[in-house]
């Protein structure tokens, strides 16, 4: 995992509510034994129609969406299933967080082992956000700000730990590696 | 000190280094259920950095998402009957598992089914146990008594390498069931009617207790029923005490324990259930004896109305909503019951098994579904479909004019190349009626069995009790 310190970016915004990880990435490109190239079909019932042609009112075949690194959401972002192709196809087309006012549980965990970064943030920093498209802003995970292109700063919870892991781009696993000798202790002991 | 909860109890028992401000708790897995979806990218990562599964003896792998519903024995016959996405991903599943030691109850395995039947099933799922799988329907086993959820691939990696988890201890939230069903609505009706209530993220950060006077009446395949559908409500698990009802559907399984280890087990079981002065973060009630059975009518399992109930009206601003009803091309203000359903699916974790079965068979039973409806019915397991041909359901089932299928997740999610066509519209048991969740463009109203099973003989959605004598 690559360290992430600070993300700078335009915004797109789809200001639905409960976007589900079916819509992130449809169940039948999961049948892949690889990450890469998820991406390709990050929201394919919304990007393509049944011949495959792009549709040009959803906002990801839209111009000013290139080069956006910072995806801006209704509430309940990512609910649905455990499948870790949501993050991993959010990542592969080059997004690096995403911002709403509600994250479901299994899909920021996911997301936070992958140095992909969910921002939950204020009701009124959030309308702001869905009503301006294309704002310049800046995530800072050191400081867990984000910064308005006026200037204007809000600090949205990022847990310590995982903090950590991001600006050292660290996998957990060495953490729990590191403890084996409490994990062997625990195995004797209860068995 | 206030009394502990059921969750409580489990969680600390399972704490291998408590949690503090800067690093969560590391939680020791009992149980880890693998299948092929969810796991090649895991294994990789075992691979490329060369570490082994830790335990093998507590990991269970299976295969169900993408297998056919087809009779297939041999990957001679899989390369016939799967598209070659699937067929790889199965090829590689069998590969992973006897490379990294671990028995597979694959293709043929007179043991596979969806991965939340067999568990329970086999009596690997037990009371007091922690249970993960890369699947977010996990929660299905707290039905047993187990703190049991849903986790992504890199914690399947963490898990196959050091059986134990990061994790930070969620809020609890006690959901109480009073009063008596009535005929004709069931489990599914009153979990469709509790996430109705709290709201697709009403159990976001929580671990839920279903608790009150109407557990006891509700058998332990009616709660897996409930416990299925707690990530649907937004809470990553959800679980019921252990009681007598948990102990005699244990007895005598083969993962079950036995003899003195059962007698052992048993009183550790017995002091699992919450304190009676235990306290929760949140609290509902509902009363069971009010629900009529239920239907979803729009995109997200919230969205959901009692079958003889009007679809709703959107508040103006609300986008979603709108979208919602065009997509299921369904009008605010109409009657659910009555709309055309082209395909009716019977299957899924959430009701697969043999109870599922039965009540299905019970409106089958002597008439036929009308006339351009594909009803298809999809075991749980391999077990499941054994018992319910000992029964007769198949010929029930077949004589109603529809199709009983090999086990597997089949039209719930529609990777295995069991879907429904673009714009039809289902009427189906499983847990997500997602856009597109069960094909591109499907238009899934998710109900119980019986409202299925109804809706296939009349070929519009139906209200069950008028089949229920
Ligand atoms: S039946 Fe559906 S919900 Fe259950 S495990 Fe299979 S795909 Fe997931």
């Amino acid at each position: 995992m690559e360290p992430v310190n600070k993300i700078n970016s335009r915004t797109v915004v789809i200001p639905l509510d409960d976007v589900d990880t079916d819509q992130i990435i449809p169940a039948r490109y999961l049948r892949t034994t690889v990450r890469a190239g998820l991406g390709e079909n990050l929201f394919a019932d919304w990007r393509y129609d049944k011949n495959g042609t792009k549709v040009a009112d959803f906002v990801l075949n839209n111009d000013e969406a290139n080069g956006a690194e910072i995806l801006v959401t209704g509430r309940n972002f990512g609910c649905g299933s455990s499948r870790e192709h949501a993050p991993w196809a959010l990542l592969d087309y080059g997004f690096r967080a995403v911002i709403s006012t509600e994250i479901a549980d299994i899909f920021r965990s996911n997301s936070l082992k992958n140095g992909f970064l969910p921002v939950v943030v204020d009701e009124q920093t959030h309308e702001w956000l869905i009503k301006n498209p294309g704002a310049e802003i800046t995530l800072d995970i050191e400081s867990s700000t984000l910064v308005l292109p006026d200037g204007r700063s809000t600090s949205f919870p990022l847990e310590s730990f995982s903090q950590y892991c991001l600006l050292n781009g660290i996998d957990e696993l060495g953490f729990l590696m590191d403890n084996s000798a409490s994990i062997d202790a625990y195995e004797e002991q209860t068995n | 000190m206030s009394g502990r909860s059921l969750f409580d109890k489990i969680w600390e028992q399972h704490v291998v280094l408590p949690e503090n401000s800067n690093t969560p708790a590391i939680l020791y897995i009992d149980l880890h259920l693998v299948h092929e979806v969810t796991s090649p990218q895991a294994f990789d990562l075992l691979r490329s950095n060369g570490i082994s599964v830790r335990r093998p003896d507590l990991t269970l792998a299976t295969m169900d998402h993408s297998t056919p519903t087809v009779p297939v024995s041999s990957l001679k016959d899989l390369k016939v009957v799967a598209e070659p996405e699937a067929f790889n991903q199965i090829v590689q599943m069998e590969k992973n598992c006897e490379e990294f030691g671990l028995e597979l109850r694959g293709l043929g395995n007179s043991e596979r089914g969806i991965v939340h039947v067999i568990a329970p099933e086999l009596g690997a799922t037990q009371p007091g146990k922690t249970i993960v799988c890369g699947d977010s329907h996990t929660s299905t086993h707290g039905a047993l008594g187990a703190l049991a959820f849903g986790i992504g691939t890199t914690e399947v990696y963490h898990v196959l390498a050091t059986q134990c988890l990061l994790q930070r201890k969620p809020k609890t939230f006690a959901i109480n069931l009073e009063g008596h069903l009535q005929s004709g609505v069931t489990a599914k009706d009153i979990i469709l009617g509790i996430i109705g209530k709290i709201g697709i993220d009403g159990g976001t950060g929580h671990a839920i207790e279903y608790r009150g006077d109407a557990v006891k009446q509700l058998s332990i395949e009616e709660r897996m029923t409930i416990c299925n559908m707690a990530i649907e409500g937004g809470a990553r698990t959800g679980m019921f005490a252990p009681d007598d009802s948990t102990y005699e559907y244990l007895y005598g399984r083969p993962h079950a324990p036995q003899d003195e280890a059962w007698d052992i087990a048993l009183k550790e079981w017995k002091m699992l259930p919450s304190d009676d002065d235990a306290q929760f973060d949140k609290e509902v009630t509902l009363d069971v004896s009010k629900l009529r059975p239920m239907a979803t009518f729009g995109t997200n399992p919230g969205m959901v109305i009692p079958i003889d109930g009007a679809i709703p009206s959107p508040s103006s601003s609300d986008q979603g909503f709108t979208k919602a009803l065009d997509y299921m091309q369904l009008e605010a203000g109409q009657p659910l019951a009555g709309s055309p359903v082209d395909v009716v699916f019977i299957g899924s974790c959430t009701n697969s098994r043999l109870s599922d079965l039965r009540a299905a068979a019970s409106v089958l039973n002597g008439r036929k579904v009308a006339e351009g409806v594909r009803t298809l019915i999809v075991p749980g397991s391999a077990q499941i479909k054994r018992e319910a041909e000992a029964e007769g359901l198949p010929e029930i089932f077949k004589a109603a004019g529809a199709e009983w299928r090999e086990p597997g997740c089949s039209m719930c999610l529609a990777m295995n190349g069991d879907f429904v066509p673009e714009g039809k519209l289902a009427v189906s048991t499983s847990n997500r009626n997602f856009e597109g969740r069960q094909g591109k463009g499907a238009r899934t109203i998710l109900a119980s069995p019986l409202t299925a099973a109804a809706s296939a003989i009349n070929g519009v959605v139906s209200d069950p009790r008028t089949f229920i004598s």
